[in-house]
C-alpha cells in the first residue's frame, strides 16, 4: 500500500479528452512529440520529413521513406529484394520473428539496396529499416550490403548506406558476427578503387553495424540525437555501474568526441549529399 | 538455476577419495580387492573421459573461462622464441588488455598479438578480464601494419569476453577500431593465422579472428554475444544462459561444421590446464605446419582465397 502511494496512477481517458476522441477515432491522429510533448498531426509530420517542428526531434524513418527523403523522384530502381533469412541454426523462435517482421513491414529484410540518382548524379543507395528485427545484420544483410558495394564498384559510383540497427543478428550466431568481416573486406575492395562512401548513421547504430561497414566511410554523416556506439547504454550501465552523462553516444557526443564528420539534419540532408557527390565528381566516382 | 561453476573435476576428486578410504580399508583388514579395484579405476577413468567428451555446449563455456586455463602470455611464452613485447598505440595509451609484439616459431620471425586475460582478481583488474578499449585495437592496427611493412607472418590468440563496454571506450571510438582492424586484416599482404585458446566474445573476439586460417581449441567457444547476453536480450531472461548456449551453437565443432574454423586442436582430457606443455606443443605443431602451407601459396593467390572465405560466409534463400 504504503510502496505505491506515490506511484504514477493509470488514468482513464475522460470521455470529451483528447485521448479520448483518438481512441474512439473521432478525431484525427496526432502524434505527441516524445521529447517535446508537442502534439503533431500526421500530416504535419509527414510534410516536415518526421521531424518535430517545435524541438527537432527526429522521428525513426521507415527504409522507403529514407529513400523519398534522398533519392530524386521515381528514380530508385530496387535491387536483390528476392534474398530471404533462412533459419539455419533451427534457433528456437526465429522463423516467428521473421514472419512477423516481414508481415508488418511488408519487407523480406531489415535493408533495402538499389541504385537511384541524387540531384541527378548517380548513386547506389541503402537504407535499413528498424522495424524489421531491429535492422540486426544477419547473413541477408550482410550480403546485400556486399552486393551494393560491388554494384558501385562495377558502375564506378558514389555508395551511400544509411544505418540503423541494434547489431548483428543473433538467432544466427556467428554466422552473422562474420558478416561484421564479410562487409568490412568489401569496403576495403571498393577504397581501393578510389570511390567514395557515405555512411548516414541514424537512431540507432550501435553493436555489429556500427563495429564494421556503418564505420568505415570516407565522410561519415549523422542525424541530430541519433544513439551512436558499439554497446549499448544499459550494456553499459551494468558493467559500470555509474550515471552515464546525459548526451552520452548522442550523435552530439559523438561529433564532439570526433567519431563523424558531421551532424545533418534530415530537412538539409538531401542537399547535403547532392553537394557532397558534386565535390567528388571527376577522378574515380563518375 | 543455471550452473556457475565446472564442478565435474570436485565430484570426480570425491570420488576418487572415497575410493582410497576403501583402499586404506581393504589393507588394513587384509582382504585382497586388488582386481576389483582395479576395474573400478579403470571404470572410473571411463566415466570421466566420457563426460569431457560429451561435454554441453554451457560446460564448455564455463570450461573456456576456466581460472585455471592457460592464458594467451602463457601459450606465445610457450610456443615462440625470441618474443619481444611492444606497447602503446601511439595515440592514447597501451592497453594491456591485448598484448603484441615480434617473435619467432621455428626460426621465421611472426608478429604475435592476443587478448590477455588474468588469474585471480589482480591479475584481472590489471588486464581488465581480457576486454580491450579502442586504444588495445590500434595497437593491433599499427602493428599488423608493421608486419605488413616487414612481411612478417601474423599469428593472433583469441580470448576475450568481448571489447570492454564503458564510458571512455565508447568517447575513443570502439565501434570504429575494431571495424578498422576488420577492414585491414581482410587484405593484409602476409599470412595470418588465428586460434580461438578460450573464450571468443562478439566482435571484440573477431577483430583478431579475421584469418587465412581459424583454428579453435577444442574447448574454446566463438559465439556472436555472450549466452548469457542474447538470453536476456533475446528471451528477457538471463536465468535460460544454458538453454541459449545450445541453439547459438557456438562450440569450437559447432563453428567448424558452419565452415568458419578450419581446425580443432584436440585437449588433454580435463582441458587445457591440465597438461598445459602437451596443448601447447600440439599447438605448435600446428601453427607451424598451417605456416609453412600458407608459406607456400602464392601472396596474390593467398589473398584471393582470404577475400572469397570471407565472402561467401552465411546462408540465406534467394528468390
Amino acid at each position: 500500500m504504503l510502496k505505491n502511494a506515490f506511484g504514477k496512477q493509470k488514468l482513464i481517458p475522460v470521455p470529451g479528452s483528447r485521448e479520448y476522441m483518438e481512441s474512439e477515432g473521432r478525431i484525427s491522429a496526432q502524434e505527441k512529440c516524445p521529447s517535446c510533448s508537442r502534439r503533431i498531426s500526421e500530416l504535419e509530420l509527414k510534410e516536415n520529413h518526421k521531424v518535430c517542428p517545435e524541438c527537432q526531434y527526429h522521428y525513426s524513418m521507415t527504409a522507403w521513406e529514407r529513400i523519398e527523403l534522398i533519392a530524386d523522384d521515381q528514380s530508385f530502381q530496387e535491387f536483390n529484394s528476392g534474398l530471404r533469412s533462412i533459419n539455419l541454426l533451427d534457433f528456437p523462435g526465429y522463423n516467428e520473428k521473421l514472419t512477423g517482421a516481414i508481415s508488418k513491414t511488408g519487407l523480406n529484410e531489415a535493408l533495402i539496396t538499389g541504385q537511384c540518382t541524387i540531384g541527378g548524379y548517380p548513386a547506389i543507395l541503402g537504407t535499413m529499416d528498424s522495424r524489421f528485427m531491429m535492422a540486426s545484420m544477419g547473413s541477408v544483410v550482410g550480403e546485400k550490403v556486399c552486393r551494393a558495394i560491388e554494384k558501385a564498384a562495377d558502375l564506378k559510383i558514389p555508395l551511400i548506406l544509411c544505418a540503423a540497427s541494434g547489431g548483428a543478428r543473433m538467432q544466427e550466431g556467428m554466422l552473422s558476427l562474420m558478416q561484421m568481416a564479410k562487409t568490412s573486406a568489401a569496403l576495403d575492395k571498393f577504397h581501393e578503387q578510389g570511390l567514395l562512401y557515405i555512411s548516414l548513421l541514424t537512431n540507432p547504430t550501435t553493436g555489429g553495424v556500427a563495429a564494421s561497414f556503418a564505420s568505415l566511410a570516407d565522410i561519415i554523416l549523422a542525424e541530430p540525437g541519433a544513439l551512436i556506439g558499439f554497446a549499448g547504454p544499459r550494456v553499459i550501465k551494468q558493467t559500470i555501474s555509474e550515471i552515464l552523462p546525459e548526451d552520452f553516444q548522442k550523435a552530439e557526443f559523438m561529433l564532439k568526441h570526433g567519431m563523424v564528420d558531421k551532424i545533418v539534419s534530415r530537412p538539409v540532408l538531401k542537399d547535403m549529399v547532392e553537394r557532397l557527390l558534386r565535390l567528388h565528381l571527376g577522378g574515380n566516382n563518375g | 538455476m543455471v550452473k556457475r561453476h565446472f564442478d565435474y573435476e570436485e565430484k570426480y576428486r570425491n570420488l576418487q577419495g572415497k575410493f582410497e578410504e576403501l583402499q586404506e580399508l581393504s589393507r588394513s583388514l587384509q582382504f585382497d580387492l586388488t582386481d576389483e579395484f582395479k576395474l573400478l579405476e579403470e571404470k572410473m577413468k571411463d566415466i570421466r573421459v566420457n563426460k569431457y567428451q560429451n561435454l554441453t555446449a554451457w560446460e564448455k563455456i564455463l570450461l573456456s573461462r576456466h581460472s585455471e586455463r592457460p592464458t594467451v602470455r602463457d601459450y606465445i611464452e610457450f610456443i615462440f622464441d625470441d618474443w619481444i613485447e611492444m606497447h602503446g598505440d601511439r595515440c592514447y595509451g597501451d592497453d594491456r588488455a591485448m598484448i603484441g609484439g615480434i617473435a619467432s616459431i621455428k626460426g621465421i620471425p611472426v608478429t604475435v598479438l592476443g587478448h590477455q586475460k588474468g588469474r585471480g582478481t589482480n591479475e584481472n583488474l590489471h588486464t581488465n578480464f581480457g576486454m580491450p578499449h579502442p586504444e588495445g585495437y590500434r595497437k593491433v592496427e599499427r602493428l599488423i601494419l608493421q608486419a605488413e611493412k616487414f612481411n612478417r607472418p601474423v599469428m593472433t590468440l583469441v580470448d576475450t569476453p568481448g571489447a570492454y563496454p564503458g564510458v571512455g571506450a565508447e568517447e575513443r571510438g570502439q565501434a570504429g577500431a575494431i571495424a578498422r582492424v576488420l577492414m585491414t586484416l581482410s587484405s593484409l599482404k602476409v599470412p595470418i593465422i588465428a586460434v580461438v585458446t578460450g573464450e571468443g566474445g562478439s566482435g571484440g573476439a573477431l577483430a583478431l579472428a579475421v584469418s587465412d586460417r581459424l583454428l579453435m581449441l577444442s574447448n574454446s567457444v566463438f559465439s556472436v554475444a555472450s549466452a548469457e547476453a542474447c538470453a536476456s536480450i533475446i528471451w528477457k531472461d538471463a536465468g535460460r544462459a544454458e538453454e541459449m548456449a545450445s541453439a547459438l551453437r557456438l562450440t569450437a565443432q559447432d563453428i567448424k561444421d558452419l565452415g568458419i574454423a578450419d581446425e580443432i586442436v584436440e585437449e588433454p582430457t580435463g582441458g587445457a590446464h591440465k597438461d598445459f606443455e602437451n596443448t601447447a606443443q600440439n599447438l605448435q605443431d600446428r601453427l607451424d605446419r598451417n605456416l609453412q602451407e600458407l608459406l607456400a601459396i602464392e601472396r596474390h593467390e593467398l589473398l584471393q582465397q582470404r577475400y572469397t572465405r570471407l565472402r561467401h560466409i552465411g546462408r540465406f534463400q534467394e528468390n
